[in-house]
């Protein structure tokens, strides 16, 4: 069992948990993500790792409520536990396992969009520690579902918080803001994009106009996430990846969204059926013609 | 009674058991054990013993059923296997120990594989247990992988005395057992459990959620941890894939993925957090266990369900047993086919597969005639879901962090055959690992042999 060490609800329906899971928590680095099962009959659920104490051995993760699964995970409180917490799995960020020397003459950008705002943080964080300073865009709906100001400040270089509401920050997607940025004569080398597939998407059509290198975090449907079963497949230009070993990092130019959008959607009957019946009882069976 | 056959052994009707995923073998009871116990001729030169990659005692654990001492009759096979139930159903018995059956010369060899299941059950029944050692070796020993070569492997060293711990990477012990093989062909709780339950009564810890490799490295285990030796039983994971168009598409899965859903997570039960895609046409392209097991899954989950493979039915390297239960089930068999292309509508999802026939030329290097395509075959046929059964190759995870593990072209640890001694020292290994995809009892035959090789060398150092 994995005690959670902490739970704090950070907006509507976004959680932080600090997890004891001291093999994870040696071992870990930016860029790497964990399985975990809340009890014995849940579905394994992959997250990015947020951040990670060697000392204590804890791992942080930020999660969204999507399904039932994680509308489970959201009940956990400080002193239960996960019945299940695997990692690291996946290969780190390259920006940390590439030589040190070059990392440092790269001008980085981060985007960030939503809950993709944990993921970008321990490698920013990371960077910070090694004498990087990076440039982080985090975008957000509105103010207020937005997270890790406050942290993410105090690790960032330039730190630009856009809302797609303008209700805070800049106004508009990231994507307007990194082209702002650029036409306000910044200059980048690198660009990493951590958020819902159809913002990296996005992203990745913008930088390939700025010719900008872009890295992307990706995660599609996994069950075992050591390279077992495949579900995870993705077209990357023209050879097929395993999402969960030879990634969840991949050249965010050469992945084929369109089709990786669509293998996300397999099982969206069955998981919006799960995720109902968790809210609201056994009500909906299908096949009444009501809805 | 005629002595020329074997006493029949009851199963589910086929239709019945086609809508559901209770264990389709029913096995013998008290009375049908012991009369198919007489059938053995008890050779002084056993065949069937050379037969058995672990050289269970046969004729004596027989000699044991026919007198009704059914605990002894589990003693002898305890001496010789970990996992008596697990073997009893799932090992090929028809090309190991009842292949030399020398009752199998003229009519049908003894049922040894059904009488060593009735050994095990009724073992399991009375609650008797492997005995532990009585003396502590006072070193230890790391097993990476809870499947039958790791487990197997554990077992032994235990009997001997070591401190044994086995690292898991899922959340569940059992490997292949929990993940590959379904509930209707080896019950989870009632026979894969009770054998881990066995295993760790021997004094073996589990650990699961541990991925060697990378939440900790076997330099590490050795180095940080103590352990004086490991094994390395860590299967054959990586599914293979055609390469095909359409291979992506919504509907398109491998064996691996389709059964871990139904067998680890329990998919096949509607309550289970985890889905499965229940189709109406299912096409398995693959010919092996694997392939019969994730078709008759699909047919049980309620999809016509065809299988295709390229070579023909003799060809076919499934077990016989599964072949028949299968074709009696009603899953389809579109032998000498071969897929080209998987089609889908607009938003991906698979509405069908594209055949070329085929037909069988030279025998190739495996001594089977390869197949070869007939120009211009092409026909479409529909489906909603195609499952990939394809083989397995091992996970280079464990190789690729090892310093000084060497493996060879197709990705597996080189390991001595006898002992499983690897290039690098402490370290053994055997199963899928070292072979690529075979079966449950080859890997615990290997598992058996690294207990030596590891006993021997801890005994040396």
């Amino acid at each position: 069992m994995y005690t959670i060490l902490k739970a704090e609800e950070l907006t509507a329906n976004i959680f932080l948990m600090v997890v004891k899971a001291p093999r994870v928590a040696k071992s870990c680095l930016p860029g790497q993500f964990v399985i975990v099962r809340t009890d014995e009959e849940s579905e394994r659920i992959p997250l990015t790792i947020c951040d990670y104490d060697r000392e204590e051995g804890t791992i942080t993760i930020v999660f969204q409520v999507v399904g039932a699964g994680t509308l489970l995970m959201s009940k956990l409180k400080k002193g239960d536990a996960f019945h299940d917490f695997v990692g690291p799995l996946g290969k780190p960020s390259e920006l940390i396992t590439d030589d040190i020397e070059i990392t440092k003459k790269k001008r980085i950008v981060f985007i960030a969009g939503g809950v993709g705002t944990a993921p970008v943080y321990p490698q920013v964080k990371w960077l910070k520690e090694h004498g990087i300073n990076a440039d982080v865009i985090v975008g957000a709906k509105s103010k207020d579902i937005l997270i890790l100001e406050k942290e993410m400040e105090a690790v960032a270089g330039n730190l630009y918080v856009t809302t797609d509401d303008g209700s805070y920050g800049r106004s508009g997607m990231v994507t307007k803001c990194l082209q702002d940025l650029v036409d306000e004569g910044k200059q980048y080398d690198v660009c990493v994009a951590i958020g819902p597939m159809i913002m990296m998407k996005f992203v990745c059509k913008l930088t390939k106009e700025l010719n900008l290198p872009t890295v992307v975090s990706m995660n599609p449907i996994m069950v075992d996430g050591t390279g077992m079963c495949g579900a995870c497949r993705l077209s990357v230009g023209d050879k097929i990846k395993f999402a969960c070993v030879d990634g969840p990092e991949f050249d965010g130019h050469l992945i084929n969204f369109d089709e990786a959008m669509k293998r996300q959607a397999i099982y969206k009957t069955a998981e919006g059926e799960a995720y109902l019946a968790a809210k609201e009882g056994k009500t909906h069976h299908g096949g009444c013609a009501n809805c | 009674m005629d002595v020329l056959k074997k006493v029949p052994v009851r199963e589910q009707e086929p239709k019945v058991r086609a809508t559901n995923f209770e264990e389709v073998c029913l096995g013998y009871n008290a009375e049908e054990a012991m009369a198919e116990a007489e059938r053995c001729l008890n050779c002084k030169n056993a065949q069937c013993v050379k037969g058995c990659p672990v050289s269970i005692n046969i004729p004596e654990f027989i000699h044991e059923v026919k007198e009704g001492n059914f605990d002894k009759a589990y003693d002898v096979i305890s001496e010789s296997s970990a996992l008596p139930a697990v073997c009893g159903r799932v090992c090929p018995q028809e090309s190991q120990c009842e292949g030399k059956c020398i009752r199998g010369i003229k009519g049908e060899p003894v049922s040894i594989g059904k009488l060593e299941r009735f050994v095990a059950d009724t073992a399991c029944a009375n609650g008797r247990k492997p005995q532990p050692a009585s003396e502590k070796k006072g070193k230890k020993v790391a097993i990476i992988g809870s499947g039958p070569a790791g487990l197997t492997c554990a077992g032994d060293l235990a009997k001997l005395g070591y401190d044994v711990t086995i690292f898991e990477a899922l959340h569940q012990a059992g490997g292949v057992l929990v993940y590959g093989i379904p509930e209707f062909r080896l019950p989870k709780e009632r026979v894969v459990a009770k054998e881990i339950e066995n295993v760790k009564s021997l004094g073996v810890k589990i650990e699961t959620n541990v991925v060697i490799g990378k939440s900790i490295t076997i330099d590490e285990l050795m180095e940080e941890e103590g352990f004086d030796a490991v094994f390395i039983g860590s299967g054959a994971g990586l599914p293979r894939f055609m390469g095909i168009p359409g291979e992506n598409a919504n509907g398109v899965f491998s064996a691996n993925e389709y059964l871990t859903r139904s067998n680890l997570m329990k998919a096949f039960d509607s309550s289970s957090a985890t889905p499965i895609m229940h189709a109406k046409k299912v096409v398995v392209v693959g010919g092996g266990n694997v392939a019969m097991d994730a078709a008759r899954t699909a047919l049980r989950l309620g999809a016509e369900t065809h299988i295709v493979y390229r070579r023909s039915e003799e060809e076919l390297p499934a077990r016989a047993e599964e072949v028949h239960h299968a074709k009696e089930e009603g899953i389809i068999f579109d032998l000498l086919r071969n897929p080209v292309e998987i089609l889908h509508d607009e938003n991906d999802w698979v509405t069908g597969i594209r055949l070329i026939k085929m037909e069988l030329g030279e025998p190739d290097e495996s001594g089977r005639r390869s197949p070869v395509e007939v120009a211009g075959s092409e026909y479409d046929i529909e489906a909603d879901c195609v499952i990939m059964a394809l083989g397995t190759s091992p996970n280079p995870l464990i190789a690729s962090t090892t310093k000084g593990l060497d493996t060879n072209k197709r990705r597996c640890i080189v390991a001595e055959e006898e002992f499983g001694q690897t290039s690098k020292e402490g370290v053994f290994a055997g199963g899928d690992a070292v072979t690529g995809a075979a079966t449950v009892i080859l890997a615990m035959g290997a598992g058996k042999a690294a207990a030596k090789g590891i006993d021997n060398y801890l005994s040396n150092k």
